[in-house]
């Protein structure tokens, strides 16, 4: 379902200081899975997360999102695969600013060009899927931290997404409202079945999910199911 | 789509009004001077217009000129009788009562009368220590059909005064004032004209309304300026030994067109004179002098209005400059609308329609302040407000062509932002 192949990135091309940042990076995460990807500043994680959510081409190697390979698409191409099949959580929220939460969660179906009522329609529906239906009309400087993460997860819900990428999702929030967050996360994971690649630092963050994927110097230096562990958090 | 923008390019402007107005401004100064000046330009025209047309352009005036010679090449026609020559035409090739009443007759269904007036000179009435500026007018009965004169008492020159040689004489409301300052009845009193040779007595049989801009308007101080008397043409002509005139003025029916009447009344006395070597009677008409000078005036008012716009596209760098800052600080909102799937073409229209607003708003402030300064400047010169509606329409998509073309480069520079560096941008 999505499926990396030997991806390299380098930077500065050709040049002495040339820079890899990713060194062939090879790997599959199936439909429906919660995966973590982890490592320290500096493995690749962010390179690699922008590759995932075709933010940014590979320089080499092969990426098939949800049968499509993404490798020589052009800037529009890639916005269209973006808004189509990848839902963004980001570590400092991005929600546009002079814009509601209700307009914020419209955004990407406005971006594919679905009629406004249908828009609206399920913009409301998915902010009272993550609990924020009494804050519809709020704009993001209204809104808490933890709230503005709540609208981010539902924009991403927005167009139902081959993949949801939080990049640090928990990042700038307090541990209960982080905690608040992640349950949020499994709870979309298991209803919604949607799914989601979590990218962090966080080693605790990590064990809640299904597959701990860690990345060392540009490289896959660790990939184990925490399944059972993952079981056991999602019944308590 | 477009409608939304609009809603979400609104919505942004307004989080920044002082900046979006500040903006707007060049734009209204722009456009607001354009249509001020060209409702200026247009109230001036009209005016001249109407008091051309008070001169008389159903009139068309035959003059005897001197024939242009073989070799001479673009020589002008002057406009109405005005002589210009190194000769003097003798007697026999001045127009004589004659032919004025065969060509009256020839035409008589197209004209409403033949204006003939006679130049006597300057003179002073007298009475003791009062006097008036005078210039002596010999007139005919039509004259009053070709001009405009405004009786105010009495009655004007009749055939009857003519053809009796009469010293009866129509004087102006000032010369009154002046004459007469007990503000009795004056009509049917007699003034003393001095002349440089004569002295004659008239008796006053009309009082007609000086008008201060009409074509006889004098600069002189109410107390010394001269008015023109009109007194009947054949008294006027009565120690003159010449008889003939140099041009007389034809009245034509409302109806009638000028152009086409000036072309057969040109070939009639062109028949006349065929036999005349040296002279000719040549017919001109005032649509002539109006069309030359609504031209020039239109010339000035486009010059000028161009000019004006000139500011326009000032005010168009001011709004490439506002949206080159606005791009630069929504550089992480660009991000975050192209991490969620907004095209380049997106991006683009989203800015354009932002700048198209603010110049289009502007534009619209511009024009009724534009109008409103016309309107203002009309009443100071004293002319009536005249707004021309294609170039308000003129205005308003040349405001929406300035939002376009610069708004193009800051929109085009936002769309290309890489979404990466976007979103880090702080």
């Amino acid at each position: 379902m999505l499926q990396l192949r030997e991806i390299v990135k380098r930077y500065f091309i050709g040049e002495p200081n040339e820079l890899e940042v990713l060194r062939k990076i090879s790997l599959i995460i199936n439909e429906g899975e919660f995966i973590a990807i982890v490592g320290q500043s500096g493995s690749g994680k962010s390179t690699l997360m922008n590759i995932i959510g075709a933010l940014d081409r590979p320089t080499e190697g092969l990426y098939i999102l949800d049968g499509t390979p993404i490798a020589e698409m052009t800037d529009n191409e890639l916005s269209e695969i973006r808004n189509e099949k990848v839902g963004f959580v980001f570590q400092t929220f991005n929600l546009v600013a002079k814009i509601n939460a209700l307009s914020n969660v419209e955004l990407p179906m406005f971006y594919k060009g679905i009629p406004k009522r249908e828009r609206r329609e399920r913009a409301k529906y998915l902010l009272s899927l993550v609990g924020m239906q009494d804050r519809m009309t709020h704009m993001p400087n209204e809104l808490s931290g933890g709230q503005k993460q709540r609208v981010a997860i539902a924009r991403a819900l927005a167009n139902e997404p081959s993949i949801i990428l939080a990049d640090e999702p928990t990042g700038n929030l307090d541990t209960e409202t982080g905690n608040m967050v992640m349950d949020l996360f499994m709870k979309i994971h298991r209803e919604e079945k949607r799914t989601i690649v979590l990218i962090t630092h966080n080693d605790e963050l990590a064990k809640k999910t299904q597959r701990i994927v860690t990345l060392r110097d540009g490289r896959i230096v660790g990939d184990e199911s925490n399944i059972a562990a993952f079981e056991r958090g999602s019944t308590v | 789509m477009i409608w939304e923008n609009v809603t979400l390019a609104a919505s942004s402007l307004k989080t920044n009004k002082t900046r979006a107005l500040l903006t707007m401004l060049g734009i209204i100064i722009g456009i607001a001077s354009v249509i001020a000046i060209v409702s200026i330009g247009n109230a001036l025209e009209s005016s001249v217009s109407t008091d051309l047309a008070a001169l008389g352009t159903a009139n068309i005036t035959i003059a005897v000129q001197e024939r242009e010679k073989e070799n001479a090449i673009g020589r002008l026609r002057p406009p109405t009788g005005v002589i210009i020559t190194g000769k003097t035409p003798t007697s026999s090739d001045l127009i004589t009562e004659t032919m004025i009443s065969d060509f009256k007759a020839r035409f008589a269904d197209v004209i409403q009368g033949i204006s003939i007036s006679y130049s006597g000179g300057s003179a002073t009435a007298r009475d003791m220590e009062l006097y008036a500026n005078v210039s002596i007018l010999g007139i005919n009965k039509d004259y009053a059909t070709a001009n405009t004169i405004t009786l105010l008492s009495g009655r004007i020159i009749s055939q009857q005064d003519i053809d009796g040689f009469a010293n009866v004489a129509v004087v102006s409301d000032k010369l009154v004032e002046n004459m007469f300052p007990l503000g009795t009845d004056t009509v049917g009193k007699t003034i003393k004209i001095y002349k440089p040779n004569s002295i004659d007595i008239y008796t006053i049989i009309g009082v007609y309304e000086y008008a201060q801009d009409g074509p006889f308007a004098s600069t002189a101080s109410d107390r010394d300026m001269q008015t023109v008397m009109y007194i009947p043409v054949s008294t006027a002509k009565k120690d003159v030994l010449e008889k003939n005139f140099t041009s007389f003025t034809v009245v034509a029916n409302a109806d009638e067109d000028i152009t086409q009447l000036t072309d057969s009344f040109q070939s009639y006395f062109d028949g006349v004179y065929a036999g005349n070597r040296d002279w000719k009677a040549s017919a001109s008409n005032l649509t002539l002098i109006l069309d030359t000078v609504t031209s020039t005036l239109n010339t000035i008012t486009l010059a000028v209005a161009v000019i004006a716009a000139i500011s326009l596209i000032v005010g168009g760098i001011g709004v490439m400059n506002i949206m080159l800052v606005s791009v630069t600080e929504r550089t992480r909102e660009i991000g975050i609308r192209k991490a969620l799937g907004a095209k380049t073409f997106h991006i683009q229209l989203q800015f354009l329609i932002e700048a198209v607003i603010v110049t289009v708003i502007g534009g619209i402030i511009g024009i009724m302040l534009g109008l409103a300064l016309g309107v203002l400047a009309s009443l100071i010169l004293g002319v009536a407000a005249s707004a021309s509606i294609p170039m308000i329409f003129l205005s308003f998509i040349f405001s929406m062509a300035i939002g376009l073309f610069f708004g193009l480069y800051p929109a085009s520079k936002a769309a290309k932002l890489d979404p990466i560096e976007a979103l880090r941008y702080e």
